[in-house]
């Protein structure tokens, strides 16, 4: 049992460690070449420190101290190995003090940010790698976060790493010609985490705080590391701006709101002012061809800075939308800019926009604003019909419920089955 | 530096055909444009030429051979090369430039080195 003052050093050294560890972990990989040896001498560091720091206090650079640590290990394991491939060379070049400074250690973890987010390896295998290696959760809690067993999970990154190894993913940043492709790829893998996070897919949560808190750490990280590339500055800004509706987004009973029914005075005013400055640096940055982020950033800045949602700038939002499609049209944002052209020029006009979308039979949110506009041009049984089709489909069960709830308010006719 | 290889899906079609010169041209130019990278490499006849061949009840046992390739697929394995690269990125982009990338596809997978 710890006492008071132990538990608050156990809790500081922990805190440190948390911070830190990705960053040892991306030393240790370009010095090692191996992820895997870095991990074990990193974890073995970050072990040593939980033991020591609580006891003796946190070093005055708890950094270079774990980078001694996990080094002197690495060493050690290589030295073993070394001894039975009989190379003893790798581990003298371990010695020899690799630059420690900040560009360095920035450097580093770009390297390990790519590695983890490159196109050759599978999307769950991203998320999995950047929840394990960069913010640094153990592999349980991965597994708990994802919804998926620990032993798939501890299997999956395993693969991940072998492929990392043995198919040859290098360990480098992008040249800066590749680095806006492979820099939408990342932000792709850290959207979907945070988003797994704040739309859990299936299931009874309809926030799973903990993947919507990694995936804005792992935004936070991404800006500090490329301060100027408006990529990283919308992804940010995006995430910060959705995350500001965190309280409002349901109701007492755990319900989900809609942006019209939310209570406004519960969103979070310092993210969104922190969301749309982002916007504004995205934007300066790129004068000439919108960044995708930078414009989604936008819209919700525009949802964000509106008093009401009677009040919501649609002339706006549709353009944002317009300049959306120019640079990633997709029939999920055609979607989204039907439901806005929808409040602004009325459910018929929008419906029109909708109904000439292809592609998305397959999505619950599209037949469910298909619902919602029918059910507002009082056409109640095309309406249930088309609720009916969004419940056939994937949703968590808060979000059911409430497709539930309008389709019995399509009228007892439509509640038949 | 690792070295892999990579496996060209195509369709089913005759390299050694006259038809197909114009294609193999483009191999060509390909394999000049790549020569720094490729350390081996064939185009194979059609899968129609193919032995599959099992041993069965272990080592030594009966031999037994079907005519035809170890997979039916639409797009079938028409050629393979070696290629000696830096990295895999390096893989991906020399392999981007091989036809079979836009008329079918290419695996590549690292090779252990024996």
């Amino acid at each position: 049992m710890l006492t008071g003052d132990a538990e608050t050093a156990a809790n500081a050294a922990q805190q440190v460690v948390r911070a830190e560890r990705s960053r040892i972990l991306a030393t240790l990989i370009r010095v090692t070449g191996s992820v895997d040896l870095a991990e074990d001498a990193a974890q073995d560091a970050v072990l040593r420190a939980l033991q020591s720091w609580p006891r003796d206090g946190v070093p005055d650079n708890p950094r270079g101290w774990l980078l001694v640590v996990a080094r002197r290990r690495a060493v050690d394991l290589i030295r073993r190995e070394a001894r039975r491939a009989g190379k003893e060379a790798e581990a003298v070049a371990l010695l020899d003090p690799a630059s420690d400074s900040p560009e360095a250690v920035r450097d580093d973890l770009l390297r390990l940010v790519f590695t983890c987010c490159h196109p050759a390896l599978s999307l769950d295998a991203q998320v999995a790698l950047a929840l394990r290696t960069i913010a640094g959760l153990a592999t349980a809690e991965v597994a708990r976060a994802l919804v998926v067993p620990e032993a798939t999970m501890a299997k999956r990154l395993t693969r991940a790493k072998q492929k990392i190894t043995q198919a040859g993913i290098p360990y480098r940043i992008p040249p800066a010609e590749e680095l806006p492709g492979r820099l939408t790829g990342v932000a792709a893998t850290v959207y979907l985490i945070f988003n797994e996070g704040y739309t859990a897919g299936v299931g009874d949560d309809l926030i799973r705080v903990g993947l919507a808190d990694e995936g804005l750490r792992l935004a936070r990280l991404l800006v500090e590391l490329m301060p100027d590339e408006p990529t990283a500055l919308g992804l940010l800004a995006l995430l910060l701006l959705q995350d500001s509706r965190r309280a409002a987004r349901v109701d007492v009973d755990g319900r989900p709101l809609l942006l019209r029914e939310q209570d406004r005075t519960r969103w979070d005013r310092a993210a969104i002012t922190a969301g749309v400055e982002l916007v504004g640096g995205g934007l300066r940055r790129t004068p000439d061809q919108p960044d995708r982020y930078v414009v989604q950033a936008a819209i919700a800045a525009c949802h964000a800075l509106a008093p009401s949602y009677q009040q919501t700038p649609w002339d706006a939002v549709i353009s944002w939308y317009d300049v959306l499609l120019t640079v990633h049209d997709t029939p999920v944002v055609r979607l989204n800019r039907a439901a806005a052209v929808a409040e602004r020029d009325g459910p018929a006009a929008g419906l029109a926009l909708v109904d000439a979308i292809g592609g998305l039979a397959g999505y619950p949110w599209f037949h469910a604003t298909r619902g919602e506009l029918l059910y507002r041009l009082g056409r109640a049984d095309e309406a249930a019909t088309a609720y009916r089709a969004a419940l056939a489909l994937d949703l968590n069960d808060p979000q059911a419920a409430r497709l539930r709830d309008r389709l019995a308010e399509c009228g007892p006719a439509s509640v038949r089955e | 530096m690792p070295t892999y290889i990579a496996l060209t899906y195509t369709a089913d079609v005759d390299w050694s055909s006259p038809e197909q010169a114009d294609e193999m041209a483009e191999y060509r130019e390909f394999g000049a444009a790549a020569r720094a990278v490729i350390r081996g490499g064939s185009a194979l006849y059609p899968t129609a030429t193919a032995t599959t061949v099992r041993v069965s009840g272990g080592k030594g046992g009966d031999v037994l051979t079907t005519d035809g390739p170890y997979a039916e697929t639409k797009e079938a394995l028409t050629g393979f090369y070696l290629l000696e690269c830096a990295d895999l990125d390096e893989a991906v982009a020399t392999v981007a430039a091989m036809p079979a990338a836009w008329n079918g596809a290419v695996e590549v997978r690292p090779v252990i080195p024996l």
